[in-house]
């Protein structure tokens, strides 16, 4: 990080977000740990008492997880399509009604 | 009688002495009072304390010690311990860039907070103690007439308007709980505050359950709690988040446990606040929305009824006041020393708030339900209870909105406040006291997660139930862990939608635009017609005056004066007449 101020600015932290590559490999080893997650599913199997009629299907929980972030985001998407006001949407009725 | 002193005595107590006092002994008596309440918990409570043929004729039972009110009687002082620990530096006027907690404005505004809080934390612990409606519904009204001070010591107009709703919206709620109770005391002919239920009881069963449900945020119900959240002060939101909604879970499992629509009604909280909360820009409202989806589960545990069920009801009220508190005093923190609270303004803190951002971390780890944090303990059992009750189509819900709250809860409110883009704010860390009560919440929320055995044996309920089976731990981490991989893949594609400085159209539309819009048009349009029937009406008046006025006026001819001489004339010709008709 440069600075056009030099010394007169404040001195600038440099996170660990600011380091590329050691955010690319922090999202490396979380990609390990997912796959670790599958594999170790067959490695354990799955047992519960009562079990759900889907809950017993290979990587159930994975695809349910992930689909359902997208799921979440594509319904969410449109509906602030349909939702969305201004910022001062209820204030300016208010105000409206203070003048009143 | 006065065996055992009813748990909200102390902080009655307590708030007059903060009252009066200042400084160094004002702060050892917002301390003291939740520890001193504390012990009187664990060694005071005997037996019940009850008022006998009170108000015509009821007993009234001040205080009912069983686990269920125990349980809560504990979450409340820890609760209440945590809040006055996190606001202890109000007053002192040295927080940078403080914004919302009045201290600017002079008076000593401190007090006003701590003094109501004080009471809210004493109306709450009177509502989980009461054994009768008469004297829950007196607590229920207190716990918003000592809270909305929350709410206005913003000191805008904007916390005033939002106050106000908050405190109609209460009230409301609290006539419809005395409205039932009259009517079921008239019906059973006791006012106990038991098991009530929806069979046998009429009417009254559900404005008991209805006004429970204004409190609890049932949908279209919900909008005061996005509403006042956000618009207290930093520490306000604290306790709000503390007491009046898992009063009202406590009330739902004292009275309506096991009636099915709880379980409809739960799953719907589940489910739609998730989508608010992706879009949502302030982050205190994003809690909100996720504190309806989290009462949303405990509603549904209830609901479902069994033992295992309804003790992940309570057992997750307990943890939510935990790892709810250290979310909101982590965005809290944030608004102390950046005055901000919205996702559009905020980011890149993580490099000026380590402690902050890896205490909030935690939270949103405990929400969550990480293994080792407190949810993966408590959610579980409603989750298990709704597939041994066949309530397949339920848990499918509940499943999807545990994703939901991981996208929300878990990384958005972290990520948009710590990380994201960088925002250029370099803010300090907070004051110490807001860092200690961040960590104890930390801490709690690890330790309900791992000392699980411990915590299960203060739930009400007997039952078997084991949350770290191999099988649970890893599915639990694949719905996460590939929750987070849908959202960097949705991140990396640029599908997230981005934080927009807007509102949302929620339920409160309502009573914001659409109740005011309908009082103007009706009061225009019986304004209309108002002048329309009076002009009518003076139309007609003037007519028939007129009318009468060419008869009778001034010229008409019947109401000629006639002179004396013409008179005279005609007498003459009168006189005339008859003398000619009679000669």
């Amino acid at each position: 990080m440069s600075h056009e101020h030099g010394d007169h600015g404040p001195k600038e932290p440099i996170g660990w977000m600011d380091k590329p590559d050691f955010v690319k490999r922090l999202f490396w080893a979380f990609y390990a740990l997912c796959a670790v997650l599958v594999v170790a599913e067959v490695v354990f199997g799955k047992a519960t008492e009562h079990p759900h009629p889907n809950e017993g299907w290979f990587g159930f929980y994975a695809v349910y997880g992930f689909i359902s972030f997208w799921f979440l985001v594509l319904l969410a998407k449109p509906m602030r399509k349909l939702l969305i006001r201004s910022e001062d949407y209820y204030e300016g009725d208010e105000g409206a009604e203070d003048a009143g | 009688m006065l065996g055992s002193l009813p748990p909200f005595v102390p902080f009655f107590v307590g708030a007059l002495a903060v009252a009066f006092t200042k400084g160094l002994p004002r702060k050892v008596i917002l301390l003291a009072v939740p520890i001193l309440g504390g012990l009187n918990l664990l060694l005071g409570l005997e037996h019940d304390v009850q008022l006998q043929e009170f108000l015509g004729g009821y007993t009234l039972t001040l205080l009912r010690v069983d686990k269920l009110s125990l349980l809560f009687g504990y979450l409340f002082h820890i609760a209440a311990f945590l809040g006055f620990l996190y606001a202890l530096h109000l007053g002192d006027g040295d927080v940078d860039g403080a914004v919302g907690d009045g201290d600017q404005t002079g008076g000593d505004r401190a007090g006003l907070q701590h003094v109501s809080a004080m009471l809210y934390a004493g109306s709450a612990l009177g509502a989980v103690f009461a054994g009768d409606f008469i004297t829950l519904f007196v607590f229920w009204e207190l716990l918003a007439v000592t809270s909305v001070f929350l709410i206005w010591a913003r000191d805008s107009k904007r916390s005033f308007a939002t106050g106000f709703r908050y405190l109609i919206i209460h009230v409301v709620s609290g006539v419809l709980l005395l409205s039932g109770a009259l009517m079921l005391a008239h019906r059973t002919g006791s006012v106990e505050f038991g098991h009530v239920g929806l069979e046998g009881t009429g009417a009254a069963g559900w404005i008991l359950l209805i006004a429970f449900g204004i409190k609890a945020g049932f949908p279209l119900a919900h909008n005061w709690i996005t509403e006042s959240y956000p618009e207290s002060t930093p520490t306000g939101a604290v306790f709000l988040s503390a007491f009046t909604t898992k009063v009202a879970v406590y009330a739902l499992a004292r009275s309506f446990a096991g009636e099915d629509v709880l379980i409809v009604v739960g799953t719907a909280m589940t489910f739609f606040p998730i989508f608010y909360a992706v879009l949502e820009n302030d982050l205190r409202r994003v809690l909100g929305y996720s504190m309806i989806n989290q009462i949303g589960f405990m509603v549904a545990g209830i609901g479902i009824g069994t033992a295992l069920a309804v003790n992940g009801a309570v057992a997750h009220a307990f943890a939510d006041v935990i790892f709810k508190g250290l979310l909101f005093m982590s965005i809290g923190a944030v608004m102390t020393m950046t005055g901000r609270t919205k996702g559009t303004d905020l980011g890149g803190l993580y490099k000026t708030m380590p402690f902050t951002a890896t205490l909030c971390i935690v939270g949103a780890m405990a929400i969550s339900a990480f293994p080792l944090f407190s949810a993966f303990v408590t959610k579980s059992m409603i989750m298990v209870a709704a597939i041994e009750e066949h309530h397949y189509i339920v848990w499918l819900f509940m499943l999807f909105a545990s994703a939901g709250v991981l996208e929300h809860a878990g990384i958005k409110i972290p990520f948009f406040a710590f990380f994201a883009h960088d925002s250029g704010i370099r803010a300090k860390e907070p004051p110490k006291n807001m860092l200690i009560a961040m960590s104890i919440g930390a801490i709690l929320c690890l330790s309900i997660g791992i000392f699980w055995i411990q915590f299960y044996g203060l739930l009400p309920m007997e039952m078997e139930y084991h949350p770290y089976s191999t099988t649970h731990v890893l599915t639990q981490l694949q719905l996460l862990c590939f929750g987070a991989l849908g959202f960097i893949a949705l991140m990396k594609t640029g599908v997230y939608p981005d934080e927009k400085r807007a509102v949302h159209i929620d339920a409160e539309i309502l009573y914001r635009k659409l109740g005011p819009w309908l009082v103007r048009k009706t009061g225009s349009a019986v304004a209309r017609v108002d002048t329309y029937v009076r002009a009518s009406v003076l139309e007609l008046v003037a007519s028939v005056l007129r009318v009468a006025a060419r008869a009778h006026g001034l010229v008409g001819p019947l109401a000629r004066s006639w002179p004396t001489g013409s008179t005279v004339l005609w007498v003459a010709i009168l006189l005339a007449g008859y003398l000619l008709f009679y000669l």
